[in-house]
């Protein structure tokens, strides 16, 4: 290749862990153009395949080669409409950049960073277009939940003309975007301003409602005139290990970890209300290898800690965590304790915590996941200090909307069934889509879970009237 | 935003609101609470809804300036706003007519106790509510809870009113008397919590907590109220916060509640600190 994939341009390591600034720094107008001329235009881009809303990729590629970043900002929402925020977030290595041909026998088209930077371009030009809303429909659609699969449906929901009105359970708008995923990768400010345009095409936004105790879905359609719900709740649950301490003082799960310091700003605490653990100095052990446990060690860091572990009981090849996201927190001096499985938490008189027992842990056998199993070391037992632990190791579903809606069918991971065609659940007019149907998973797969089951709420309610809207 | 219709104090640093929250207003039950959150930077709190008017669309909650943001909520008056209040959480209690009930409120947690009282009377209970207080001057609800009763009892530390010494003393008299209880409900300080259940334990009396863990969310996604309780971990904010008060580890409780005991006094003496540079000037 004439031109080598051009690498984003980030803060330094030493300089960032002293602050909570986004990490890349995007790509320059240059640098994009660059980038955007190693797209081979394919006739048949396959890149398209493995995005999950199916952006036209090679066209808004296209523009951006010839300088139109604008007009390449609005082709990508013609299908994604967060695309700030998938392009920071996404894991394109396992999905558009993944079929790249170029990555065949060279570095796949950097199509995450392209996409990111024409809609920072767009955004901070101040030009940034509403999209076209069609006449109203009459119909009223109840979005619960406002993170990504519930962004996605209202956004085109209210672009088939209906009236749309999202309920959110925390005080912010925009769910994991906004209390799991850290300001050091994702800025706040860009969730904001991305929700922003929803409100602008008549998206109505009502925080501080928990469906389920506030309100039930019953009560949404029998007595506030709903037509249809759309549930995007997402699986915010998390999960602990059932091991012997997990109740000491200074175990959290990283949901509570990162809802402090994201949601409720506690890095700026005393300014911000809400404290969290003083991790100054101190030894913070995470424990999981996904994307949350890489955002909590991070952050841990970034609080002070004096060794931030991250704590697996497989071995990097297995981590799930995305390789930047590896990449980075290796960068930031994250100590990674691979094949290692905690077995207690041990703490003082005070019910501190002050230490983990851990087991070191072998490759064994392929399990179900096809990963292979590990297996502990008998007798490797030892004691790691450690003064905070942070759990990440994955979420379930929330039980109220299960408890007070039982018409729903959950499956026996409490995960809502839905037929994947339409993501229609099992009560008339309730549609789901998201981490709430797939268990934990990714941003844009939630987006298209809500595209989905946008288009089929709007098939159904406008197919029920058929003809009369024409005359 | 949430506006105060009402502001009073009931007793020095303690003081009722009630504030506009139709929504809430017509969900909540017995036992549940709401997560407040005064201002933009403010922390989320939670609060128990003492009272609600379904018609006028308000709900009461009574607070107690414990630390910097309940301080801050209690110079707010009718009129101003809260900027988020999100409920109604928890499992509400569980009422039925249990015979004779005995209703325990220390301190603020009489403000806890009261609105279950209420419901335990409507189902039919005979009521008899014991209303702990350091003195004189800090009793609150007297008359409320003495309109939901058959029997009324003050306790004051240093008996400057009504009973003299604590809760349990009183309900220890009460079943010494030969008293036939069939079910308490204990609110208030965990040592005064736990020392209703030693009390209540020999004789196997039904005996309920209201849990006052650390809360963040108060919907169940993060754990950070998680209790032990019959050696199980329980979210206190959807699992209860009542709970079996024979099974409820209260020393974990106590010592995690103190996780954060050295913010809470850095961000209050800051706070006092701003306070009086206002009063300067």
């Amino acid at each position: 290749m004439a031109i080598p994939r051009q690498e984003m341009p980030a803060q330094d390591p030493l300089e960032r862990i002293q602050n909570f600034k986004e990490v890349n720094l995007g790509y320059t107008p240059e640098l994009a153009i660059k980038e955007a001329m190693r797209c081979i235009q394919c006739k048949d881009p396959v890149c398209i395949k493995g995005c999950p809303v199916n952006i036209k990729i090679d066209e808004f590629i296209d523009l951006v080669a010839n300088g139109d970043f604008t007009g390449a900002a609005r082709k990508i929402k013609e299908d994604n409409v967060l695309p700030a925020i998938c392009g920071r977030v996404c894991p394109q290595e396992d999905q558009c950049e993944k079929e790249c041909i170029l990555g065949k026998k060279h570095k796949p088209v950097a199509i995450g960073h392209l996409e990111r930077f024409v809609a920072d371009y767009e955004r901070e030009s101040g030009n940034v277009a509403v999209p076209h809303v069609k006449p109203a429909t009459g119909r009223k659609i109840a979005v619960i939940g406002s993170g990504p699969a519930g962004l996605s449906c209202a956004n085109d929901l209210a672009q088939f003309g209906h009236k749309v009105v999202v309920f959110e359970a925390l005080h912010e708008l925009g769910g994991v975007l906004m209390y799991g995923v850290p300001e050091f990768r994702l800025p706040k400010e860009i969730v904001r301003t991305e929700i922003e345009g929803l409100k602008s095409m008549g998206v109505e936004f009502q925080t501080d409602v928990v469906v389920g105790r506030s309100v039930t879905i019953d009560e949404l359609m029998e007595e506030e005139g709903f037509d249809a719900v759309f549930i995007g709740v997402g699986a915010g649950l998390p999960w602990f290990m059932g091991i012997p301490g997990e109740n000491l003082v200074g175990v959290l799960s990283a949901n509570e970890f990162l809802t402090r310091v994201n949601l409720m700003k506690a890095y700026d605490f005393p300014e911000s209300d809400t404290p969290v653990f003083d991790c100054k100095g101190k030894n913070v052990a995470v424990f999981g290898g996904g994307n949350t446990a890489m955002d909590a060690v991070r952050t841990a860091k970034r609080l002070g800690a004096e060794h931030a572990y991250i704590v697996y009981r497989r071995s990097e090849a297995e981590m799930p965590a995305r390789i930047e996201e590896i990449h980075h927190a290796k960068e930031e001096g994250i100590e990674f304790l691979l094949l290692n499985n905690p077995v207690e938490f041990v703490g003082n008189d005070q019910q501190w915590l002050t230490g983990v027992k851990l087991v070191k842990m072998e490759l064994g056998e392929p399990d179900d996941s096809g990963r292979r199993r590990p297996v502990a070391v008998e007798g490797s037992e030892y004691i790691l200090p450690i003064d905070m632990a942070v759990i990440s190791i994955g979420n379930g579903s929330n039980p109220l909307i299960g408890q007070t809606t039982p018409d729903i069918e959950f499956s026996k991971r409490d995960t809502i069934v839905v037929d994947i065609n339409t993501m229609a659940t099992s009560k008339e007019n309730v549609y789901a889509g998201g981490d709430i149907v797939t268990g934990g998973a990714t941003v844009i797969l939630a987006m298209g879970a809500g595209r989905t089951a946008a288009k089929a709420i709007h098939e159904k309610l406008m197919g029920e009237s058929h003809g009369f809207d024409e005359w | 935003m949430f506006t105060i219709v009402s502001a009073d104090f009931l007793a020095e640093n303690i003081k009722k609101f009630e504030i506009e929250a139709p929504r809430i207003a017509k969900k909540r039950k017995a036992g549940q609470f709401v997560m407040l959150r005064a201002t933009d930077n403010g922390e989320r709190i939670p609060l128990t809804i003492a009272d609600s008017d379904p018609e006028k669309g308000t709900i009461t909650i009574i607070a107690q300036g414990a630390g910097k943001t309940t301080r801050e909520l209690n110079r707010l008056e009718a009129g101003d706003t809260i900027s988020d209040i999100v409920g109604p959480l928890g499992t509400p209690s569980h009422i039925e007519n249990f015979g004779t009930a005995v209703s325990i409120g220390g301190g603020v947690g009489t403000a806890i106790a009261y609105p279950t009282a209420v419901a335990l009377k409507e189902a039919g209970n005979y009521v008899i509510t014991i209303n702990g207080a350091r003195t004189k001057e800090m009793v609150i609800l007297e008359n409320e809870m003495k309109s939901v009763s058959d029997e009324a009892y003050i306790t004051t530390d240093d008996g400057s009113y009504g009973f003299h010494g604590f809760v349990t003393q009183k309900l220890q008299e009460l079943i010494d008397s030969g008293k036939k209880i069939d079910y308490v409900l204990a609110i208030g300080p965990i040592p005064m919590m736990k020392a209703v259940a030693d009390v209540t334990r020999p004789y196997g009396i039904n005996t309920v907590v209201s849990l006052n863990p650390i809360m963040v969310d108060g919907t169940g996604m993060c754990g950070g109220c998680r209790v032990t309780v019959d050696n199980e971990i329980k979210f206190a904010c959807v699992d209860g916060p009542e709970f079996d008060a024979h099974k409820v580890d209260f020393t974990n409780l106590n010592d995690r509640n103190k996780i954060y005991l050295k913010e809470e006094q850095s961000s209050e003496t800051e706070y006092k600190h701003r306070c009086n540079l206002d009063t300067q000037s």
